[in-house]
Parts: C-alpha cells; sequence; structure tokens
C-alpha cells in the first residue's frame, strides 16, 4: 500500500545554476513498511526531491510541478502552517551530519521534548519522559543521564541515533533519512543502519533512504531506485538492480564500487623507501592551576617500512591516529618520538633547510579537494609554487605544470582557470598534479577519495595505480575504506587508538585477519554479503 | 566549582599581567620628553634652578629612574597610587571621586547599544534585502560614519540650544540642592544627551554583528533539524537561531565593556561631563604622572575584570567551552 505518492515532480534551480531543474518529472511510491533506497551520485537530486517532501526546500528553489499524495492530501500544494503540522509529526527527517545537526547549546533531552512541544503534545513533564524512554528506544547508553548532556559531549553514531530519537518521537509514518550514515565510521554506520532496520520493523514505519553507497543499499533496501541529473533511470527490487542493473548508469556505478577482488600484488622491491620506527605523537588539552591535563596518545609506538614502489594503506576509524601518522613523516605534526627515515635519511632531526629539501621527497595530497587549493590562485600557479620555491625557474615550472595537468587526465588549458571552475574529482586531479611536481618519491595521501563520488572515486584510483607504475612512487594511502584500501594498496597497516594492530598483505588481511579489531571492521563494511554474491554470480 | 577555578585561574594571571602594565606605562611616561618639575615651576612663574631642584626632590623625581619605579610599584602594591601634586590630593581619590559619573554614562550608553544594536540586527536579519532592512543598516552606519563630536555637538545644537527639551552640558544643575528622586530625575535629564550620543555610535558595530551572525546561523545545519521538527518560524529563531548567534556578540561586548572607563574621553569633554575621560585628558595636558599612571591603571583593570567576566559569561551560555576538561 503506497504512503506516498510522488507524480511528475519537477523542482526548478535558481538562474545561473548548472542546470535548469533540480529533479525533472519524477514519480515513485513508497509503500508502508518498506525502505526505499535512492541512491545517486551528489547532484543527482535525490537530496532536492526529500526536501521537497519536507517543504524544506532553499529559498531560491522551487517547485515547478508535480504532486506529493499523502494521507489523501497533495503536500505540495499545503499552506505553510499545514505543511509545518506535518514535519516532523507525519512524516519525519534524519540527516547527513549529525555533528552539526543537533543545536550545540541545548541538552540532548530538550532536543527530544522539543518535538512534542511543537506540536503541543503531553505536559512538560511527560515530554521529560518520553525523551528518557526514547533515548532509550534508539540505545543510547545510560539514558536518564544523557539527556541532560549537551551535543558535543557526545559521538557522532550517539548523535546520529538522538536524531532518530526526535524523529521517532511522534511515531511518523514516513522517515526520511539523507545519507544518514556517510558521515560514520565504519562499525557505527553498521550500528545505525541495524537500528534504522530494527525501528521500521517495529513501528511499521515507511522510509525514504537516500544514499550514494550500493554498500549500504545492499544492506538496508527493499527497493531500489536510482537516480541521475534530476531523473530516474533505474527502478526495482534490491536483488534485481544489484545483480541484474538493466541501466547503463546504474551498471557503472556498480562496476565503479570497490569490491573485494584482491587485486595481485605488485613485485615488492626490498629497498625500503620509508621506514618508521616507534613513532609517538602524544597531545596534552585542557589543564589549568586547578585541573588535570587530558592527556591523548594519538600515535602510541608505531612502526613500519614501504619499500620503494609499494602502496601501504593505512586503515583505521576517525580517532585511531592515522592521519596524525601521515602528518608525522613529514613533520607537518612534531613527532614527540620514534625515527623517521625516507631512503635512509632521518626526518625527525632535520633543521628547517633541511626539512625542507626532504619534503620535496615526500608530497602529501589531502581530502578535501575543496579546501586545499587556494580560491585566488590560477591552477598553473598552484602547481608551480612548489617547484618556484624549491629554486626552478618560473618559466620552466609553469609549463611543467602544464604538461603534469595532462599527466593526471586535465586538459592543458585547465592551467589558466581557477579552482572553483572544476569539479571535484578534477581538483583532486590537480591535488595530485600539484604533489608530482615536486617530483617526489613518496606520497602520503590522506584520505585522498573519500570525497569523490563512487565513479570518480574509481577514475582517481586508477590514476594513482597508473602514476605509481610509471614513476615507480612508493605511497602511503590513508583511508577509512576497507574496500577502497583493497583496490589500489600491496599491503594493508590497520591502526586502532593510536596503535597498529595488524599490517599484512592485503589477501592476508583480508581472508585471515589475526586481530579482533580488524575481524569486527571488515564485519562491518556494508555490503559485504553482496559483493560475495556478485562474485559468485 | 569549574566556573570558580577558571575565574581563579584568571585572577592570578590577571594580577601579573596588570604588573607588566604597570611597568610598561611606567617606562613609556618617563620615555616621554617633558619634566614635571620644570612645568610646574614655569607655570608657578619660577623657573629657576633652585627651585625645580627643590621640587625634584620633594616629588621624589631626583631619585635614579629604578627606585623611583620601585617606589610606586611598592606603592601600587599596597593599594597607593601616589600623589598628585597639580590637584593636591592621593590619586586614588581623585579617581575614585570621578568614577561614578564615567560608569553612570558608559553603563547606560553600553545597554543602550547591546539593546538597540541586537534588536536591529535581528530585525534586519529577518526582513534580508528588503526595505526595513536596507533602512536599519543605513541608519546605523550613519550614526557609525559621523565623527563622534560633531554629533555631539549638533545633539546638543537641536535639543538644547533650538528646543531646550534636554540640558546640553553638566552632570547636576548647578546651585539646585534636589536631593532624593528629584536629584536623580535631574541627573539622568543631563545623562540623556551623552548616553545616546555615545550609544548610538557604537549601536552599529552590535547590529552588523548581529546580523551577520544571524544570517550565518540560519544556514547551518541544527536550523534545518529545528524546522524539520515542525516549530514555528518564530520558535527556530528565537530557540536556535538567535541563542547561537549570540555568542559573538557576547565577546564583542565584552571588549567594549573593557574600554568603559577610557573610551569616554570625548563625550565627556563636548558634554563636561565630570568624568575620567576628563580628568585623563587634564592630566596628560600637565604632565601629572601619578594621576595619568593610576587612570591608566584603573582602566587595565577594569579591562581585564571585563575580560575575565564575558570569559564565564561565555562558559554559562555556550556549554561546550564551559565543561571543556
Amino acid at each position: 500500500m503506497s504512503v506516498l505518492a510522488i507524480r511528475d515532480l519537477a523542482i526548478r534551480l535558481p538562474r545561473g545554476a548548472d542546470r535548469a531543474y533540480a529533479v525533472d518529472g519524477i514519480s515513485f511510491d513508497l509503500a508502508a513498511g518498506e525502505i526505499l533506497c535512492v541512491v545517486g551520485e551528489s547532484g543527482s537530486g535525490k537530496s532536492m526531491a526529500a526536501n521537497a517532501i519536507m517543504g524544506l526546500l532553499p529559498d531560491l528553489v522551487r517547485v515547478e510541478r508535480g504532486t506529493a499524495t499523502f494521507e489523501g492530501r497533495d503536500l505540495l500544494a499545503l499552506p505553510e502552517r499545514a505543511k509545518q503540522a506535518i514535519r516532523g509529526d507525519r512524516i519525519a527527517m534524519i540527516f547527513q551530519e549529525p555533528m552539526t545537526a543537533l543545536n550545540p547549546l541545548m541538552r540532548i533531552g530538550e532536543q527530544i521534548a522539543e518535538v512534542f512541544e511543537a506540536h503541543g503534545k503531553l505536559s512538560p513533564r511527560e515530554r521529560r519522559e518520553r525523551a528518557v524512554a526514547l533515548a532509550a528506544e534508539v540505545g543510547l547508553p545510560d539514558p536518564a543521564a544523557i539527556v541532560h548532556s549537551y551535543p558535543f559531549q557526545l559521538s557522532g553514531g550517539q548523535r546520529q541515533r538522538a536524531m532518530i530519537a526526535m524523529a521517532l518521537a511522534l511515531e511518523p509514518s514516513i522517515l526520511i533519512a539523507d545519507e544518514p550514515t556517510t558521515a560514520l565510521d565504519v562499525t557505527t554506520q553498521a550500528q545505525i543502519l541495524d537500528l534504522i532496520r530494527n525501528l521500521q520493523h517495529r513501528h511499521g514505519m515507511a522510509v525514504m533512504f537516500i544514499t550514494h553507497d550500493f554498500g549500504v543499499v545492499a544492506e538496508i533496501a527493499t527497493r531500489v531506485i536510482v537516480m541521475r541529473h534530476g531523473e530516474i533511470v533505474e527502478e526495482g527490487e534490491r536483488e534485481t538492480v544489484l545483480n541484474a542493473p538493466q541501466h547503463d548508469y546504474t551498471k557503472r556505478l556498480l562496476a565503479a564500487v570497490p569490491s573485494d577482488v584482491v587485486p595481485t600484488a605488485g613485485a615488492v622491491r626490498d629497498t625500503p623507501m620509508l621506514e618508521v620506527q616507534h613513532l609517538r605523537k602524544t597531545y596534552t588539552t585542557g589543564g589549568g592551576l586547578f585541573a588535570k591535563p587530558r592527556v591523548t596518545h594519538a600515535v602510541d609506538d608505531v612502526s613500519f617500512a614501504i619499500a620503494k614502489g609499494e602502496v601501504l594503506g593505512l586503515v583505521g576509524e576517525s580517532g585511531s591516529g592515522k592521519s596524525t601518522v601521515g602528518r608525522c613523516l613529514v613533520r607537518l605534526v612534531e613527532p614527540d618520538g620514534g625515527s623517521v627515515t625516507i631512503d635512509g635519511e632521518e626526518i625527525t632531526s632535520l633543521d628547517a633547510a633541511g626539512l625542507r629539501r626532504a619534503r620535496r621527497r615526500a608530497q602529501m595530497v589531502f581530502q578535501d579537494p575543496y579546501a586545499s587549493l587556494n580560491p585566488r590562485t590560477k591552477i598553473a600557479r598552484a602547481i608551480a609554487q612548489g617547484p618556484i620555491a624549491a629554486g626552478t625557474p618560473r618559466r620552466e615550472a609553469m609549463a611543467d605544470a602544464r604538461r603534469l595537468l595532462e599527466t593526471v587526465g586535465l586538459d592543458a588549458s585547465a592551467a589558466d582557470r581557477y579552482p572553483h571552475e572544476f569539479s571535484g574529482g578534477q581538483r583532486q586531479r590537480i591535488g595530485i598534479a600539484r604533489a608530482l611536481a615536486m617530483r617526489p618519491e613518496l606520497i602520503i595521501a590522506d584520505e585522498a577519495v573519500s570525497a569523490l563520488d563512487v565513479s570518480i572515486q574509481a577514475q582517481v584510483l586508477e590514476l594513482l595505480r597508473d602514476l605509481k607504475d610509471r614513476f615507480g612512487l612508493s605511497i602511503l594511502f590513508i583511508t577509512h575504506d576497507l574496500r577502497v584500501a583493497a583496490q589500489l594498496c600491496d599491503r594493508i597497516a590497520v591502526m586502532q587508538k593510536g596503535r597498529l594492530v595488524e599490517i599484512g598483505k592485503v589477501a592476508d588481511v583480508f581472508l585471515n585477519p589475526q586481530d579482533d579489531y580488524t575481524k569486527r571492521l571488515l564485519a562491518a563494511v556494508p555490503g559485504a554479503t553482496w559483493t560475495g554474491a556478485l562474485e559468485s554470480a | 566549582m569549574r566556573i570558580l577555578s577558571l575565574i581563579a585561574t584568571r585572577l592570578a594571571k590577571a594580577v601579573v599581567v596588570l604588573l607588566l602594565i604597570v611597568i610598561a606605562n611606567f617606562l613609556l611616561i618617563h620615555a616621554a620628553p617633558g619634566d614635571p618639575a620644570a612645568v610646574m615651576a614655569g607655570e608657578a612663574g619660577a623657573a629657576d634652578e633652585k627651585f625645580i631642584a627643590q621640587l625634584r626632590e620633594r616629588f621624589g623625581l631626583d631619585q635614579p629612574f629604578l627606585v623611583q619605579l620601585w617606589t610606586y610599584v611598592k606603592g601600587v602594591l599596597q593599594l597607593n597610587l601616589g600623589y598628585s601634586y597639580r590637584q593636591q590630593a592621593p590619586v586614588l581619590d581623585l579617581i575614585l571621586e570621578r568614577l561614578p559619573a564615567t560608569l553612570l554614562l558608559t553603563l547606560t550608553a553600553f545597554v543602550i547599544s547591546l539593546t538597540l544594536g541586537v534588536v536591529s540586527g535581528v530585525v534586519a536579519a529577518a526582513r534580508q534585502g528588503k526595505w526595513t532592512d536596507s533602512l536599519v543598516t543605513s541608519l546605523a552606519l550613519l550614526f557609525y560614519a559621523t565623527p563622534l563630536y560633531w554629533l555631539a555637538l549638533m545633539a546638543v545644537l537641536l535639543f538644547s540650544v533650538q528646543l531646550g527639551w534636554l540640558p546640553g552640558y553638566g552632570y547636576e544643575t548647578i546651585g539646585s540642592d534636589a536631593t532624593g528622586l528629584a536629584h536623580a530625575l535631574d541627573v539622568a535629564r543631563h545623562l540623556v544627551l551623552p548616553a545616546l550620543t555615545l550609544g548610538l555610535f557604537f549601536t552599529a558595530i552590535y547590529m552588523r554583528m548581529t546580523r551577520a551572525s544571524m544570517l550565518e546561523v540560519s544556514g547551518m545545519d541544527f536550523v534545518k533539524t529545528a524546522k524539520a521538527k515542525g516549530l514555528s518560524p518564530g520558535r527556530v529563531q528565537r530557540r536556535h537561531v538567535l541563542r547561537n548567534a549570540l555568542l559573538p556578540v557576547v565577546t564583542l561586548a565584552g571588549l567594549q565593556a573593557g574600554q568603559l572607563v577610557g573610551g569616554a574621553v570625548l563625550t565627556e569633554t563636548v558634554f563636561a561631563w565630570p568624568g575620567i575621560g576628563r580628568l585623563m585628558f587634564d592630566a596628560l595636558a600637565q604632565r601629572d604622572y601619578n594621576l595619568l599612571l593610576g587612570i591608566l591603571l584603573i582602566s587595565a583593570a577594569l579591562v581585564i575584570a571585563f575580560n575575565i567576566l564575558t570569559d564565564v559569561i561565555y562558559s554559562i551560555v555556550d556549554p561546550r567551552i564551559g565543561a571543556a576538561p
């Protein structure tokens, strides 16, 4: 039975946007008791569709035509007051960023209780009691106490649970979840997916689940809709879409999903390019005349080596210390102890001039391709800056920048444009070209593909693999995504709470993990069973 | 408890900072050209060497520099700010006598600018891009861009000289021996023009800060969450947007509150308001070292005190800061 029927929905973007319609004439039904996954890459219009249903479109974006029939009424035609009455009561929504989706100045309990208040239900005392009960239902630890906490005192997963508690408060018949697990660690993601599935079952809600991750789809979906450029390109039951996709775009997306198929490891040469021994970094925060400082061991006695031409994956959840390791290697963060040698040269004891020379040999590629390029600097200049600072004549460096742009698969004409004129994937290519400009022997890629859509991610990984072969680069590939690591790396090192818990060949770590934590990580990868099914198919 | 420890830590640091300020001020003033003994002797019409030497000996100006500094610092530690040779009175007494008038003026102006600024900022943000927004923004900017003394003079001309509604100078009506409520009303009437002039000038800063902050917070994720809960627009604004938007305004208010003592020199001069500002102006003109040092010290102490107060308020309104371990 359909609880929500969308017909011919079209959402118009403001003038000057990259296209006229965010969503262009889509129709679909959401049935009671199902989890409908809406899949698509960024810009496909999936979130816009959800916001239109909630009546939460940004100011300049408007619904141009179409209907959304819910409980006999067209949601899109309702006056604002009526929409407001439905929001949070009959239809609830949770968002992608649990870190920012809660008011930082309000206690968790107040924020949950506010839902009842907004709809004029229950007495203040009953609201408080219900808030505790809801906190318990979504699995928050010590519910009676946690309702008095502020959001910053909760982890990302706990915040998302609190969001879900708010959404459930009035037993809505539809829950819209907009990428609710994207910002979470893989083990937390598995727990939240579990929670959503259980609650959906218990309350019989219809769930519209927006995601870009086919692994998540495999875990949770009943039915799937694939969107691209504001249109629905494919729709069907989960098994059909995953295992027998019809549309080319779906096929491409699925092919781009990193799978557990382990690539053959390249011949690893024995000479170490990078050697790290007993690396330590401790952070001390807080502390005053009367307060005891808090000590965090971000990196705790970590040792590993990377051979020439080898790719080592450094995998771990947020807070595991993996990025700190990367930064310590080039002393963007000063290590507290241990030794780092790059091609035999000790890095930790270098003076400023020596460090500048050594940094030429080890270059970093960062996660956020938007934030790591100066918006006021043209691309060629951004790439040439490093070599010029290191003494390469300007003309030569600029010419080299153009060549490098072609090496990373961009047009040389890109050289004279500004960062905002490029997409995320293109910017990451620029970031890689910038690193290559220094002719490094070691590249430290810190979550270099994490912010990218899956099809773009596949292209960038391909590029890295190609560059590695061509230039014999050693790469430290830092990521939270085990599947991505498996695609590129020769060996994998797993970090947890600052310690290296396991290191070995990709196949060994995947097929025969030794450490409990590695096993938990692998089990939590969404769609683990589905990828297996694909292979046997 | 946590807040008490915060205050204690900050107070301990404040003492050190204040001592450094005392020394720095002392050095700066003594580095400036001009000898108070010579100036006094000159004004007395007896600028002969012997008289000057006598004055120097009397005021300890013949002592080595470090000894002078030590004597002063020792005095400050005993809450003795020295003696004003010009006014023939202890510095502390002079300052305490003037402080209430200044605080009355600046606190009133502070409250006016904060209230008016926040309210108009909220209105402007709510009507972003509409004519109300333009009107409020331009008015605030006009008051901010106008030189303070000119604004003050115009206010006196219009409301005092032309219309005769309000007194144009002074703290109270000279010669009236009104007491109690009548006296308070008299002072209040004298307060209106200087306080409004000073307040309107600072309103623009709060208005712009509030407006920008409201608009920024409106775009944040948790505001969308609040809307998704089905809260009415008014409640979303009050409870979620405004509360968060006021955090930077608190910081700004703390910074400005620190200048309450020293920031009203111009206004006090134009309106002949008998406050610290004018005392400082006179001390500067007459090379009254001790008095000047005393005023600088008291205003520095107030700046630090308000900084601590701001941090305390901040740690109460923003739980993230108050609870940091």
